[in-house]
């Protein structure tokens, strides 16, 4: 502790101690807690309290005194379980008699200050913390802490019950670990006498015919099985299996949730290879659950590395079987193949889908979800019914929008069900983009193209189906070139290409900015992947999309005009934004799509635009768009001179990138070692100068805002590397008059930016270069902007000022 | 006081075949109340265009002819296209006039300004004497509604009026669709400006929630149905039944006050049309959709037509076009709107402020006028024309929108800019209006180069928004046209399409009787004071009480009233005279009143303390039977009733009944 923060503190304890002073802010007292948390960490906490009795006077304080408020008493108690967390420190508060104060019948457990959660909270997280070592499960033996701890399992606050429930995992995994150092397993007799005390309640509450009982106790073992990884677990779970069975013999089950939640937890530590039984017991409470609540037990199980495939057979069925179900409602002819080939047919039946709309469209929306996550992992179930799952995406679909016909009466309510339900409909175009993964049959595809043309084209598209229906569009596009990554599409991909220009056109004016955002941001992305290929250009070119596009500019919405922003610089980047022209109509001179953007950036009022504009820029430097290209030195000092007066922080370091590209064209690549030949670097150097790189660069390094003053010093130190290797001779004699610029440099460090840095000789910037600790400047960056702020001795501060200003208010008052 | 009523006699008449232009005739109560008068224009479908200017293109289509060659119909019926039409003045498919004598109606009720458009036939041709009820709104943009189809029909004089093809013999062998044309027979010329006031001078206005008294019998009131300025639903209540007749509704948020639904609740019957001819189309999707191709087809320099009637959606489709028009880039397009009524229309929407929603309300307050089109005329974005000669042809520039009627496209300034436009590519028609065929409307103009887009926005309520109101409402029975209660037949799959509730709705066509289930029958009786004082109840149960009474019952007015019985007259020995005010029933005296129920265990005991054994219990679906098998008797225990069934003995049969007795009360 430093001398200042040792100087401050007795101060703090009075005021702390002193009811009449209450702390205002509750934070101060966590960061207050942290710091005696990492003091502690870093010594002795004896030596403290020794160098230090104001805080053992503090404790006292807090067992005596009555009318401490709640918050402070909280404080003192996780305060004293921070100090006795070592055994030495511990035992030297014991002899106090200060911890059977705190943490027993005499201190706040009987008094009136209990009633507080926040009491109760503390007394919970002080034990925690206390709780480390031998001396410390004696004391909770000894205490009758643990019965209270076993009643708080059932507090109103949740937060203490929760905590309660962690308390007691942690004080048995102690418990269990201290003694049994290189046993393995032991029997439950063995067990120390908290743990059996604690495994006794566990397997009472088991017994329960109270359900919030029989839950705890399924939380505690959750918790325990998650986090304790001793081979004691398997001990335990040979001890309760039984218990846990008779839960799921009962009927109906007991928290069928939490119990799902105990057996992947169980699954995913060490029992399994030891109690091979565990898998039994999954497999009769998959088939014992309801199928919305054996999803989620079902998904865990499939995500597991090791498990017996017979089980992996029978989760994955449990997933499928919503959506054989709704194959099954659709399916004219029996004959066609479904999900669950050789299943009970009762099993597919339709009337197995819950009967109420809310339970229905929850049951098929999460197989959905749990599919879709299931699909790009490695343990995926083998083989993947891939076609029947696209047949199964594409009829959810079609009942969703009408489409699809059902069989019988019974799919004709889960028609009625799932018409319109913009639910299962955002599920489904989720699940059928991630299915764009792997193959199908063309006719499937076909199909799925052809439900994707319905979705995109029918006006009763919500916005966000509308965006998803997109998204997975664009997917299987993608997934449709031929060869794969070739820009060439299947014939069939290509005709649904051209349609969905001809949909886009009417979506780019639709009243809803949504829709028009997402429809800019598909056709950005359908250029970026084949605005190079020859038959999607000629549609392009033939419909009203560039035109539209270009107007949406000066759409009201902002999102909308970044997003056109985008698209703007992607068709112009493949020289699809040419100007209209034909006999009838000779072209009318437009402003260039540089122009535009430039007008845009300088003049938009909102940032998200002038940001794409940024980006664009960028993009369009990097790849040497056309128009840049005839002068990319007026093209970046015109961006950089726009980007450097801009408010938005991010379009500044979005300048920075862009002058980092600059850079990069002119001497290399960053990350090559290599110096650039100093005929380069003066040609270079000289180039920067004319685009007043320097004057960005150096402004943006005294930024307000950190990331941009970050990135500044990241891109001058490129430019010193590579312009001035370490080693190369710093010519003698003719050093240049740098005086001028450091003067103004000092001027903009204390925030004077008024003033310009005037024209630079590339001598000069390099004296400057080389005369900056930029390394220095850098480490201050990494620091958050309030690491002063943060310290101790600003905290200890700053809480007694406040209460000083408390006090002054009370003056003033009277 | 409270009567149970054993008449059931509430019958529907139902006039019209089309569920969104209802016409019902409802017998309650003894009056006899006609629910909206829609007039079906779809007939009009099967007629030649009327065009304003002479149309070289339609004066020259070929007369049709039978098979063999027969051309005598040719001056009546013309081709188009492979469609044949009547060149004739468009006519209209009334009500059914046989069903019920329509002079007999007592009042007729006006749902909204659609459904009140036959009014001139019946209220001028049937001998109706009653009083028609429908809102100011109502009132004033129906007569916009029949002021501008009068105009359209009456401007383009037609010498011709096409009736050989109507003989039924003659009917059977033209092509569909006029084969198939029902009642044409009874089909209308459009009636006369003076009809029309006539008809509307039959009208009284009312307010929302006003309780209007009909012969003392039944109280209607009309409440908002959120579906057009004025909407209404309306209630139809006695004492004891309650009548909700829902027509036209809707629960979007549009310029209307919202519908009120809560007034809707404990009906016995709820009379449902008037719902959403799209079911499948949401309308917020086809504002969308209107919006898109409208700025597609002016920013490629077409025009775009909408067909459309001069009040209703067109409000919210400015609305929508003030918003949209400045984000599109289209501020520049002018849009005209052309009616005859057109003006008119543009500003009663703005004075009808308390029957608009609140948003709208509250911009009175401001003042501001509650719809946006009132800046669109300000800034000149948008104009307003009665027809297109006049200023119209002065000012026309394109490439323009322009909103005209009439949306069956065949009468009406629409029918000029079809023959305008209809050749190029360029051009749009778009149709919003929900109420035709826009395949059947296009039929005449075949070929058609331009774009045509169906967008129809129809706000009233859908089959979702259906279900969600009944369960809130809960009526005892719902009444529906028969489209209603199956799905459309071009999606028979579609079991979301159609009324789903419980009890089955009751399903009516044209032309049907229906019987209306009422399950409470009751009169409410009033009792004169001097014979309520003399009355001594008694207390049967904690907080119930009886007392018989002997009135006489005197009903007047659809009043009823219980007066004390005239004293018996001491027979005076001379000639009786009877008159009929004398004629009052005979009072007997009374057997002693009974009541209680009969505990069947402490029955069964009692019987056997009196020395009756061998006793058996059978429960049934109404009480218990209690068999005394020894005595060969039985004693059948109902809620209602108890039997004592034995052999001719008497004396079994009267101990056995005092038995009984001893369980209940006798006053």
């Amino acid at each position: 502790m430093d001398p200042e923060c040792a100087r401050l503190l007795p101060a703090l304890c009075a005021v702390l101690a002193d009811p009449r002073q209450p702390v205002a802010d509750d934070t101060c007292l966590e960061k207050l807690l942290d710091w005696f948390k990492a003091v502690t960490e870093a010594g002795s906490s004896l030596l403290l309290l020794q160098e230090h009795p104001c805080l053992v006077e503090l404790l006292f304080h807090a067992l005596r005194a009555q009318d401490l408020s709640p918050r402070t008493l909280s404080f003192a108690l996780r305060l004293a379980g921070v100090f006795a967390a070592q055994e030495n420190c511990f035992q030297h508060l014991q002899q106090g008699e200060l911890l059977p104060g705190l943490f027993g019948e005499p201190g706040p457990l009987g008094a009136a200050a209990w009633v507080a959660p926040s009491v109760r909270s503390g007394w919970i997280q002080g034990l925690r913390s206390l709780a480390q070592h031998p001396s410390a499960l004696r004391f909770l033996a000894n205490s009758g802490a643990v019965d209270t701890i076993f009643s708080l399992q059932g507090d109103p606050s949740l937060f203490v019950a929760s905590a309660a429930g962690q308390l007691l995992v942690h004080i048995l995994d102690l418990a269990m670990r201290e003694p049994a150092e290189g046993r393995v397993c032991p029997q439950a007799w063995d067990w120390p006498v908290c743990a059996r005390k604690i495994v006794c309640h566990l397997e009472d509450c088991l017994r329960s015919d109270a359900a919030p009982r029989v839950t705890q106790a399924l939380h505690v073992l959750t918790t325990t099985f998650g986090h304790c990884h001793g081979l004691w677990t398997q001990g335990l779970w040979v001890q309760l299996s039984p218990l846990v069975a008779c839960l799921l013999e009962k009927d109906p089950m007991p928290a069928p949730h939490t119990l799902v939640d105990l057996l992947l937890s169980v699954a995913r530590s060490s029992v399994p290879s030891s109690d091979p039984g565990l898998w039994e017991t999954v497999a009769q409470t998959l088939s014992r659950l309801s199928p919305t609540q054996a999803g989620p037990l079902a998904a865990g199980i499939l995500k597991l590395q090791d498990c017996p495939q017979a089980l992996r057979i029978q989760a994955f069925n449990v997933l499928l079987q919503p959506l054989a179900c709704v194959l099954e409602a659709a399916t004219q002819a029996p004959a066609t193949p479904g999900l669950l080939e050789g299943a009970a047919g009762d099993l597919m039946a339709v009337d197995t889908l819950p009967p109420s709309k809310s339970a229905c469209v929850g049951l098929l929306c999460s197989a959905l979800a749990h599919l879709e996550l299931l699909q790009p992992l490695p343990q995926r179930p083998s083989p993947w019914p891939q076609a029947p799952l696209l047949a199964a995406a594409v009829t959810i679909l079609r009942f969703c929008n009408g489409s699809a016909a059902p069989s019988s009466e019974a799919g004709g309510r889960l028609c009625t069900m799932l018409v319109g339900c913009v639910r299962v409909q955002r599920a489904a175009l989720d699940f059928l983009g991630v299915l764009s993964q792997g193959l199908g049959p063309q006719e499937l595809v076909t199909q799925v193209f052809a439900v994707l043309l319905e979705y995109l084209m029918s006006p009763d598209s919500s916005p966000m189906v509308l965006k998803k229906a997109f998204q997975a569009t664009l997917r299987w596009l993608l997934s449709s070139a031929m060869p794969p990554g070739c820009c060439d599409l299947e014939p069939c991909a290509q005709l649904v290409l051209g349609e969905l220009l001809a949909m886009l056109q009417k979506r780019l004016c639709s009243p809803c900015w949504e829709v028009r955002d997402s429809g800019l941001e598909f056709l950005t992305q359908v250029t970026r992947h084949w605005g190079g290929q020859a038959s999607f250009r000629q549609v392009l070119l033939a419909s009203e999309l560039p035109e539209l596009t270009r107007q949406l500019l000066q759409d009201p919405e902002s999102y909308v005009r970044a997003s056109a922003v985008a698209a703007v610089g992607q068709l112009s980047s493949w020289g699809l934004l040419a100007a209209p022209s034909s006999p009838e109509q000779p072209a009318i001179p437009q402003e260039t799509p540089l122009e535009a953007l430039l007008l845009i950036l300088t003049t938009d009022s909102e940032g998200f635009p002038r940001r794409a504009v940024m980006r664009v820029f960028t993009e369009w430097l990097r790849d040497g768009h056309a128009e840049v290209a005839e002068d990319p030195e007026r093209f970046v000092a015109q961006v950089l001179r726009a980007a450097g007066k801009d408010g938005d922080w991010e379009v500044r370091v979005q300048g920075l990138e862009l002058a980092l590209v600059f850079l990069e064209r002119l001497l290399g690549p960053r990350g090559s070692s290599a110096a650039a030949p100093p005929s380069v670097t003066a040609r270079a150097l000289r180039a920067l100068c004319q685009v007043q790189l320097f004057e960005f660069a150096f402004r943006s390094l005294f930024d307000c805002d950190r990331p941009v003053a970050q990135k500044s010093c990241d891109l001058l130190l490129f430019l010193r590397a590579t312009a001035t290797p370490p080693g190369s001779p710093q010519e003698a004699g003719d050093r240049p008059n740098v005086a001028s610029v450091e003067a103004a440099l000092r001027r903009w460090r204390a925030g004077e930016q008024g003033q310009p840095l005037g024209e630079l000789a590339p001598e000069a910037i390099l004296a400057v270069l080389r005369s900056m600790d930029l390394e220095a400047l850098r480490d201050t960056l990494a620091k958050s902007s309030d690491h002063v702020e943060r310290s101790p001795q600003s905290l200890l501060q700053d809480m007694l000022a406040t209460v000083g200003v408390l006090g002054d208010n009370e003056a003033d008052c009277y | 006081m409270e009567q149970r009523n054993g008449f059931m006699g509430h019958f529907q008449y139902c006039l019209s075949g089309h569920p969104t232009l209802p016409c019902n005739v409802l017998k309650f109560k003894s009056t006899t109340i006609m629910l909206d008068c829609g007039l079906d224009m779809t007939s009009t479908l099967n007629f030649l265009p009327l065009p304003l200017v002479q149309s070289p293109r339609l004066s020259s289509l070929p007369g049709w002819s039978l098979k063999d060659g027969n051309a005598f119909l040719d001056k009546e019926l013309k081709e188009c296209s492979g469609h044949v039409f009547v060149d004739s003045v468009p006519e209209f498919c009334l009500p059914e006039t046989e069903l019920i004598d329509l002079s007999t109606v007592d009042v007729i009720l006006i749902s909204n300004y659609h459904c009140m458009m036959a009014l001139p036939y019946i209220t001028e041709h049937t001998g109706f004497t009653g009083t028609v009820y429908a809102t100011e709104p109502t009132v004033q943009i129906g007569r916009l509604l029949m002021e501008e189809l009068v105009n359209f029909i009456e401007r383009v004089p037609k010498a011709q009026s096409a009736s050989l093809w109507k003989n039924k013999d003659i009917q059977r062998l033209l092509p569909s669709p006029l084969k198939d044309a029902v009642e044409v027979s009874t089909w209308r010329r459009c009636y006369t400006m003076q009809e029309v006031n006539s008809a509307l001078s039959k009208i009284q206005l009312v307010g929302y929630s006003q309780k209007i008294e009909l012969f003392g019998a039944v109280q209607v009131t009309p409440l908002s149905s959120g579906y057009a300025l004025g909407s209404s639903n309306w209630i139809i209540q006695s004492h004891y039944e309650k009548v909700s007749y829902v027509s036209g509704s809707s629960l979007l948020t549009t310029h209307p006050q919202p519908m009120d639904q809560a007034s809707l609740k404990n009906s016995d019957v709820l009379i449902l049309t008037g719902l959403t001819q799209i079911p499948t189309a949401n309308p917020d999707g086809m504002v969308g959709e209107f919006c898109s191709n409208l700025a597609l087809t002016v920013r490629n320099g077409g025009n775009v037509l909408v067909p459309c009637y001069p009040s209703g959606v067109i409000y919210d489709l400015l609305e929508c076009l003030y918003q949209y028009i400045d984000s599109a880039g289209l501020s520049s397009i002018p849009f005209y709107f052309i009616s005859p009524v057109a003006n008119s229309s543009l500003e009663f929407s703005q004075i009808f402020a308390e029957w608009l929603c609140h948003n709208k309300q509250t911009k009175v307050y401001l003042p501001e006028p509650p719809f946006p089109h009132a800046e669109l005329i300000q800034t000149n974005k948008l104009k307003h024309y009665p027809s297109i000669h006049g200023d119209f042809s002065n000012d026309f520039r394109q490439p323009c929108v322009v909103f005209t009627g009439h949306p069956s496209l065949r009468f009406g300034d629409v029918v000029h800019f079809m023959e305008l436009w209809g050749k190029s590519s360029l051009n749009t028609v778009i149709f919003t209006e929900p109420d035709f065929s826009y395949l059947e409307a296009l039929a005449p103009y075949q070929p058609l180069a331009m774009k045509c887009v169906y967008c129809p926005i129809d706000t009233r309520l859908n089959f979702i928004q259906v279900s969600k109101l009944l369960k809130e409402v809960q009526p005892l029975h719902v009444v529906c046209p028969e489209q209603y209660t199956q799905p459309p037949p071009a999606q028979s799959h579609r079991m979301d399409l159609m009324v789903d509730c419980q009890p089955p709705a009751m399903s009516y066509r044209r032309a049907e009787v229906l019987a209306l289930p009422f399950k409470r029958r009751y009169e409410k009786i009033e009792i004169m004071p001097e014979l309520a004082d003399s009355l001594v109840p008694m207390e049967i149960k904690p907080g119930i009480s009886l007392a018989t009474v002997s009135a006489v019952l005197r009903t007047k007015d659809n009043k009823h009233v219980l007066q004390p019985p005239p004293r018996p007259t001491q027979p005076t020995g001379g000639k009786k005279r009877k008159r009929a005010s004398d004629d009052i029933p005979d009072c007997k005296v009374l057997k002693p009143l009974l009541s209680g129920s009969i505990p069947v265990d402490q029955f069964v005991q009692t019987l056997e303390k009196h020395g009756f054994s061998d006793i058996k219990v059978e429960d049934t679906a109404k009480g218990h039977i209690v068999l005394l098998q020894e005595a060969e008797t039985l004693i059948q225990i109902e809620e209602d009733s108890t039997h004592i069934i034995c052999d001719d003995d008497e004396v079994l049969r009267v101990r056995l009944r005092d038995l009984v007795l001893k369980f209940l009360q006798k006053f």
